[in-house]
């Protein structure tokens, strides 16, 4: 039903926005791709780990996004067309290598994919990826469907050679993980020889060394490319206007604001009144063409998801050439007819159009919104939570219980993975996860917060980083640590792969993303070889998990680090099986007759636990419990039972 | 393929339901019906964070001519399927409209903030009354007793596609969902799923 290799030229088929960008990567012939897991860019790198092939493709879950960059960098200097992969700020983790990348130059195509989640749909951050192509001055595209999302990357290739440079694609979580039908083209038969030229002049793109020095002329040069880049694309088939010749507003938009656009015209029956510029190609613009298509009209709506990066391009243009076409009004962003911040949709496109022209959106009819409103509410939030049988909820549970019996007030310095959910939602963390920002910065946090006793604080300091968080960013704050003699209690929680995501593999894992055995790094060696003192522990134990705790707490100064391992619940060892089979004693559960106020359901909160509100008793319900049998831990009248499920 | 009106092009459908329900799946499989009879289909889905017990949604839209933005306008839904009881509702008070049609598996997933007493969730007759009178018509099904009959809460989400194929609202049948089915599964379990989707086929009969 996704992309497999059954499928040939000419097939249409339903592809999600990721697997187009593969399946463009795939007909452009890449021969190397790299990335790090994050939403919404993971099903790339996983789409291509599944026509990996020993000399034809290589694939690799990178350890971050700076070394996924610099991998994918090697082979395009080795002469292999190559990718990298992120979200929106990995790139801001391999914008050091990239800033220097566009000084040295690339030599095969090398195409950086980054997809944006404008919304913060599934991250902790409304970053933007496409400043960095005007930082970095390297060329931007952006698709506006499926089938574009695939001609697109692999055109990007042909760019990056003709150029010399990398090119970035951005998607955003909407084109990204929306579906659409893509027809399919060839894929190239010949995998070409790896080998890198070096024995040349610094000055010899071919075989001189790769490098940004010299700095001023490597730099002019690479302004010297996207004026090129600008040239090419004022003939680019990925701009293209659309509407009346004379057109009453024109709307200039890219990327899923293209789709947003035309819908809101669409529903303001408004198609021979307003004109469509859809940008495929973002940076540099093409000035020709914006000019010709600006001339048309003197009204311009620029549509474009956070900030106003396409706004503020277009009116520099705008202003170059006022003599000849004339002053504009502009709406978007800065006057705040868009939002800022937050993603865009269909209707906050036609509210705006709708305003600039004086037209009334359409609405129901007065009856059915009487009905709404009669039933408005009804609903009750649903808060999101760790899976049942997660193990974090069971960690948590037992640093809360250690926190509350020290007494001084300890927290935990959070970080980026599943267990961020601690931080976002409050009650999911039993109240102790009180930071939360980039990858590894947790760890880097409690660092500092470990060095202010000498200031009077005395709280007790507790980072926790999941494994896949470990390899990417937390290493170089704990051996930070260590080396400070920091006052910390680092607690990896290592649950086996990169759960968030989807169970990438990572440097803690046996085999690698093309399914090869390959050698493991393993947290609690790495955590001793540094200095730091290491227990490990089973987070499913929870009085030895709160013991621990509370030990390392008393202990003496420095990095003391507690390993819990134990796999996701919806790891694919675990995922539909039961280990217990739990129930709850109705004769021992006294209800609301037991001082415990219902710390089952109430604060423990896993939702396979419910409180049956006619018996005033918990109950497990069977279909949601994933039998990891921890609650039977913590009810003190111990009415929850757990009876080992037999083996299937 | 032949390509078939529409009622209404484009024609949106929202699936709806609870991270963990196979919402995802359920739309793959309607969307990959709706392509192999010659139409133009967009899923707009967002997973990662949402999935963790969280309410989900994809929408879908279907065309013969053109591609369709991934989010449907609010208040212009054809068709609601819903996984989940209250996130009928949910997606009713955003996408509804006099003529959309809603389709609702009546098993509950409880909200965190129900299981620990702080919110209450609406009784089944509440549910059924508010899901009628937001919709031109509405259909109940007791989709996950069925499935764990079957021997999977999972399959679920199958059962209801059953249902709206039998609706008789989009050119989907059993032939084509068998392909489907074949296509992307394993063959072990093309079986189960062919059961679910005519015990859903019935339920709507
Ligand atoms: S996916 Fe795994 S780690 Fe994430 S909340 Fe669920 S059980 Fe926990
Ligand atoms: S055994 Fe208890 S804690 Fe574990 S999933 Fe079931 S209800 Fe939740």
């Amino acid at each position: 039903m996704s992309m497999d290799r059954g499928q040939r030229e000419g097939d249409e088929v339903l592809l999600m926005g990721n697997e187009a960008i593969a399946r463009g990567a795939l007909e452009a012939g890449v021969q190397v791709a790299a990335g790090y897991p994050g939403t919404p860019s993971s099903e790339i790198i996983e789409t291509l780990s599944r026509f990996a092939e020993t000399g034809k493709l290589y694939v690799e879950w990178s350890t971050n996004e700076k070394v996924a960059m610099e991998t994918a960098a090697a082979a395009s200097f080795a002469g292999l067309r190559s990718l990298c992969v992120m979200k929106q700020n990995g790139v801001n983790v391999a914008s050091d290598f990239l800033l220097h990348l566009a000084g040295s130059g690339t030599r095969a195509g090398m195409v950086l994919v980054t997809c944006d989640d404008p919304g913060a749909l599934s991250s902790v951050n409304e970053g933007e990826s496409r400043h960095f192509a005007r930082l970095m001055e390297i060329p931007l595209l952006e698709p506006a469907d499926f089938q574009e999302a695939k001609e697109m990357t692999r055109w990007a290739f042909t760019l990056s050679e003709e150029i010399r440079s990398i090119v970035m694609v951005r998607s955003v979580t909407r084109m990204s993980h929306a579906s659409g039908n893509v027809i399919l083209g060839a894929l190239p038969p010949a995998a070409r020889k790896a080998e890198f030229l070096c024995d040349g002049a610094v000055s010899d793109p071919e075989r001189g060394p790769m490098i940004s020095a010299p700095v001023i002329e490597k730099h002019r040069l690479q302004q010297e490319k996207i004026r090129k880049a600008a040239a090419i694309f004022e003939k680019s088939p990925f701009n293209a206007y659309s509407g009346p010749e004379r057109p009453e507003l024109l709307i200039i938009t890219s990327s899923a604001c293209r789709l947003y656009s035309l819908e809101a015209v669409s529903l303001l029956e408004a198609e021979d009144r307003v004109g469509i510029l859809k940008l495929g190609t973002t940076w540099p613009l093409p000035p020709a063409l914006l000019k010709r298509v600006l001339s048309t009209t003197e009204k311009i709506l620029i549509v474009e998801e956070v900030l106003p990066f396409l706004e503020e391009q277009v009116k520099i243009l705008a202003a170059e050439q006022v003599r000849e076409i004339g002053v504009k009004t502009f709406y978007g962003k800065n006057d705040g007819i868009l939002p800022m911040a937050g993603e865009l949709n269909p209707d906050l496109v036609m509210a705006a159009v709708g305003r600039i022209l004086g037209i009334d959106p359409p609405v129901l009819s007065s009856a059915y919104r009487e009905k709404l409103r009669a039933f408005a509410g009804l609903a009750p939030r649903r808060e999101q939570t760790f899976c049942p049988g997660c193990p974090h909820r069971a960690s948590f549970w037992s640093i809360r219980e250690a926190l509350q019996r020290d007494g001084r007030g300890g927290f935990v310095c959070g970080d980026i993975g599943c267990y961020a959910m601690a931080s976002l939602f409050p009650a999911a963390g039993f109240y102790t996860a009180k930071t939360l920002h980039a990858m590894g910065s947790g760890t880097g946090l409690a660092s500092g917060f470990g060095k202010l006793g000498s200031f009077g604080m005395d709280q007790p300091v507790i980072a926790v980083c999941g494994d896949s968080t470990f390899y990417h960013a937390a290493i170089p704050a704990l051996i930070n640590a260590v080396h400070q003699n920091a006052n910390i209690i680092f607690i990896a929680l290592d649950n086996n792969g990169t759960a968030m995501t989807g169970f990438q593999s990572h440097p803690g894992i046996d085999v690698n993303a093309m399914g090869d055995a390959s050698p493991m790094v393993d947290i609690a060696a790495l955590c001793g070889a540094i200095g730091a003192k290491v227990v490990v522990g089973d987070p499913f134990a929870l009085q030895e998990t709160r013991e621990t705790l509370n030990r390392l707490m008393e202990g003496q100064q420095g990095v003391k680090v507690l390993i819990l391992k134990q796999s996701c619940a919806l790891s694919p060892e675990k995922k539909g099986t039961k280990r217990y089979l739990m129930q709850v004693d109705d004769t021992l559960c006294r209800g609301d007759a037991c001082g415990c106020n219902r710390l089952c359901t109430r604060i423990f909160r896993c939702p396979g636990l419910l409180w049956n509100r006619e018996k005033k008793k918990a109950q497990i319900d069977e279909v949601i419990c994933a039998g990891c049998g921890v609650c039977a831990g913590i009810c003190p009248a111990e009415a929850i039972r757990c009876e080992e499920a037999a083996k299937s | 393929m032949t390509n078939e009106a529409l009622r209404k092009d484009p024609y949106n459908i929202v699936i709806t339901g609870v991270g963990g329900q196979g919402n995802v799946m359920a739309s793959r499989v309607l969307a990959n019906m709706l392509v192999r009879r010659g139409f133009r289909v967009t899923i707009g889905e967002t997973f990662g964070m949402s999935q963790r017990g969280g309410s989900v949604m994809s929408h879908i839209r279907v065309s013969s001519a053109a591609v369709w933005s991934p989010q449907i306008p609010k208040g212009r839904a054809d068709l609601v399927v819903a996984l989940e009881p209250v996130e009928a509702i949910r997606v009713l008070a955003d996408y509804g409209n006099p003529a959309v049609k809603s389709l609702v598996n009546m098993r509950p997933i409880y909200p965190v903030g129900v299981i620990t007493g702080e919110a209450d969730y609406p009784a089944p007759e509440t549910i059924r009354k508010a899901v009628a009178a937001l919709s031109e018509t509405s259909c109940f099904l007791d989709a996950t007793a069925e499935a764990i009959r079957l021997g999977n809460p999972i399959l679920g989400n199958i059962i209801m596609i059953g249902a709206v194929a039998r609706l008789g609202v989009l050119p989907v049948n059993r032939e084509l969902f068998a392909a489907v089915i074949r296509e992307g599964m394993p063959a072990s379990r093309v079986e189960d799923n062919l059961r679910a989707f005519a015990i859903g086929a019935a339920a709507v009969a």
